[in-house]
């Protein structure tokens, strides 16, 4: 899927949908909403600060011994039948699976629903050797039909209307325009069901992977995910380092609590255990099975004393459902495969830090997503890092550079401090706004506040005095 | 039994915060006003009627005269070392062992949630940095790493907080009315219809829920139900800026979900303030309530004290 834009194009992409297409907004909105109360409700059901501690330590024990547990995933996937590659980039991932692809003679792709499939852009590299790539996810079958990326990490297409399915569907599938949404979704079953029968490969992502048995774990509603992983003669599974589990009981918890936390749900509809390839005398099941372990600045992330814990994330999207900056907008904004708060502190990691701005600048810093992280990531510290990491290395305007300079030293000096704060009462800031750096962000949504006509503490200590 | 909760909501929730320097004791004692700096600038009155009340309660105000900016923009927009020089100014003018109070949920949350982390980010990156050669010397900065901070982020305390849980004026015989049913403050707030804005860091960072609402409800006003109310108005210091656009439609919702009859918007954050009422006067009219208002916490609180 080409994207439109890249991150850098936030600023004006972000106002284009708030102030042009409050129908992308509210699609946006309602469904984030929704997803929330959802999260809210299933949480409520459980412990589920227990759970969160449970979880934060586990993620964060296999991050710290990752080294040994790919080494031991290795060795159970190997004994297991499953063939294991290692990608460092991107590149490297689509590589591996075109050479997967063209070793088996593949035509036809089936995809499960993936995100590191889209980080990679594994689609466009496939189409670009002339393989046919179908998703199967309901959601992705609809923005694949429609040229679009997704916009959620786990709806990837909740920045469209029910509306808009069904005039998509009755242009493409012939549905009538009114169809009801079960409808909807039986004509796009009807028309995956072919691509799945002829499916050369299925290609997969993986919610955990445990390293003492080396299964690959796959949370799902639709079934799809199952059909793509189960019916094609291979299976390719990429899956992100940092998405191993120790023990097969660890998934138990962590497939409960992603559920909860992505989808209100107690547990997926489906969770495929995928144990390795068809074994002699089993009715079914692929032929091949691939795991592709891909790194793609995970490694670097891992190493840096403060940004390493985004690596806990299970891609809930529970972060974004509850921001009010992606609430404004939706994912596209973005402008790469990860948005909303923990995009922002992705992006840093994955495309380098120069690539992702102004990601990690785009949140007020409001906090409502470290409260529902599952994983407790601390994502508003982390925010702050990457901008402290942008304003060391230079990437931040340079008028607010010096203007922070001017600023902490007037600070350190109360009596100037003081001057200057008084001296605003003479700016007509309603007026020459629009002229200074800063303040023209500001008048162009917002009337300027009347700095009144005195200040406190210069008033106060005169008052004091004469008391 | 009588009830002697003031309102239907929960009992106040939140962390045991530690008393130090509080007077909670006689209600009698000496806190030092840190302004802040938007507060200062902007809502002068707010900073006034603040030692109005704390006074009302007994206690004794003393501003210190080199106070400035905590470093909350600076630390939010990532310029850590402005931020860890205001941050080192704010520790050194509010040296002592007296309460701080803040007429600022966020500033206050700078002070006693970022100060620890960055004071001490500082002294442990120094300390890598220098290497090995200080190790005989590593007793002694931990001894600076603590001391960065000081006392200052546990005796830091945001107005409405210090009133309920330092001072505890709801509770006690002389928070009753003669009725001694409900904690009575004044009733300078009588029929009027207030909606509450949750600052954010107020919110998360301070855990101050309930207070505003409590404090205001015993002053005689009626805090309304608004479904936004704890959601972010947008204004994030430079992030408001930055994406005017994105920003201006978080506010558009606060205020588009406003219910209708509100007399007063009030919030314990002057930035929160600045923000939608700027953003109101910038739509026109559309605000719900024809004469909404928006009001700093502690403005009311002292209209609310009085009978």
């Amino acid at each position: 899927m080409t994207r439109p834009y890249a991150p850098d194009r936030y600023a004006a992409e972000s106002a284009r949908i708030v102030r042009h297409d409050p129908a992308m907004r509210d699609a946006v909105d309602g469904a984030a909403r929704a997803k929330a109360a959802r999260r809210e409700k299933a949480w409520a059901e459980i412990e589920v600060e227990g759970w969160r501690d449970w979880a934060r330590d586990l993620k964060s024990h296999v991050l710290t011994h990752l080294d040994r547990y790919l080494e031991e995933a290795e060795t159970s996937l190997l004994a297991n039948g499953v063939q294991v590659h290692w990608a460092e980039s991107a590149a490297d991932a689509c590589a591996t699976v075109l050479a997967i692809a063209e070793a088996r003679g593949v035509r036809r792709v089936v995809k499960a629903k993936s995100m590191l499939t889209e980080e990679v852009g594994l689609n466009a590299a496939l189409e670009a050797r002339g393989l046919t790539v179908r998703e199967t996810d309901l959601g992705e079958f609809i923005i694949q039909l429609l040229g679009e990326p997704p916009s959620h990490i786990v709806g990837p297409s909740i920045h469209r209307s029910l509306d808009d399915c069904r005039r998509l569907f009755h242009e493409r599938l012939g549905t009538p325009p009114d169809a009801a949404p079960e409808a909807l979704a039986a004509a796009a079953r009807r028309a995956l069901r072919e691509d799945f029968l002829q499916a050369d490969m299925g290609v997969s992502g993986a919610n955990f992977l445990a390293a003492d048995t080396g299964t690959v774990a796959l949370i799902e509603n639709e079934g799809n995910i199952r059909i793509s992983t189960s019916v094609p003669p291979v299976h390719v599974a990429l899956v992100g380092i940092e998405k191993l589990v120790p023990r097969f009981e660890d998934l138990a918890g962590m497939v409960q609590l992603t559920a909860r936390s992505a989808t209100g749900q107690p547990i997926g509809n489906y969770v495929s255990l995928i144990q390795g390839p068809r074994r002699p005398g089993e009715p079914d099941g692929p032929e091949e099975v691939h795991v592709v372990f891909v790194d793609n600045g995970r490694s670097g992330l891992l190493a840096d004393p403060h940004a390493w814990e985004v690596l806990r994330c299970v891609r809930c999207g529970s972060c974004l459902n509850i921001c009010p900056v992606y609430r404004q907008t939706g994912g596209h904004a973005y402008g790469w495969a990860y948005s909303g708060p923990i995009g922002a502190i992705l992006a840093p990691g994955l495309l380098g830090l120069e690539a992702a701005l102004p990601l990690p600048f785009a949140s007020s810093l409001c906090g409502a997503c470290a409260e529902v992280c599952p994983v407790r990531i601390p994502i508003p510290e982390l925010l702050v890092y990457w901008r402290e990491r942008a304003a060391e290395e230079g990437l931040t305007p340079r008028i607010e550079s010096v203007a922070m300079r001017a600023w902490a030293t007037l600070a350190e000096r109360p009596a100037a401090f003081g001057a200057v704060s008084g001296a605003l009462e003479a700016v007509p800031l309603q007026r020459v706004g629009r002229a200074l750096p800063v303040l023209r962000g500001w008048v162009e949504e917002r009337s300027a506040p009347e700095p009144g006509d005195r200040r406190f503490l210069g008033t106060w200590s005169r008052k004091e005095e004469g008391a | 039994m009588t009830q002697t909760t003031p309102s239907p909501d929960p009992p106040l929730e939140g962390p045991d915060l530690p008393l130090q320097g509080s007077p909670s004791q006689g209600r009698r004692g000496r806190v030092s006003l840190f302004a802040t700096c938007l507060a200062d600038r902007y809502f002068a009155e707010a900073c006034a009627d603040t030692v109005h009340v704390l006074r009302h309660f007994g206690v004794e105000v003393e501003v210190p005269p080199g106070q400035t900016c905590c470093g909350q923009p600076a630390h939010n927009a990532g310029h850590r070392p402005e931020a860890l020089r205001m941050a080192r100014h704010t520790v050194a003018t509010f040296d002592g062992v007296d309460p701080v109070v803040l007429p600022s949920g966020s500033c206050a949350a700078m002070l006693r949630r970022v100060y620890p982390r960055i004071l001490d980010r500082a002294t442990t990156d120094a300390r890598a940095h220098a290497g090995p050669t200080r190790g005989p010397d590593a007793g002694s900065d931990d001894d600076s790493s603590a001391a960065a901070a000081g006392s200052l982020p546990d005796r830091t305390w945001e107005l409405s907080e210090f009133l309920v849980r330092g001072l505890r004026v709801l509770e006690g015989p002389e928070a009753r009315s003669e009725a001694g049913d409900e904690p009575r403050l004044g009733t300078g707030l009588a029929g009027l219809r207030v909606a509450y804005h949750h600052g954010c860091h107020a919110l998360r960072e301070l855990g101050v829920r309930n207070e505003p609402a409590a404090l205001l409800r015993a002053c005689g006003a009626e805090v309304v139900a608004w479904e936004a109310d704890r959601e972010c108005c947008g204004f994030g210091g430079l992030f408001s800026t930055k994406f005017p656009a994105v920003s201006a439609g978080m506010a558009d919702r606060k205020l588009d979900t406003l219910p209708s009859g509100v007399d007063v918007v009030t919030s314990a954050d002057g930035g929160c303030l600045l923000q939608l009422s700027g953003r109101a006067e910038r739509r026109g009219g559309r605000t719900s309530g024809p004469g909404a208002t928006f009001v700093h916490l502690a403005t009311l609180l002292r209209r609310g004290i009085a009978s």
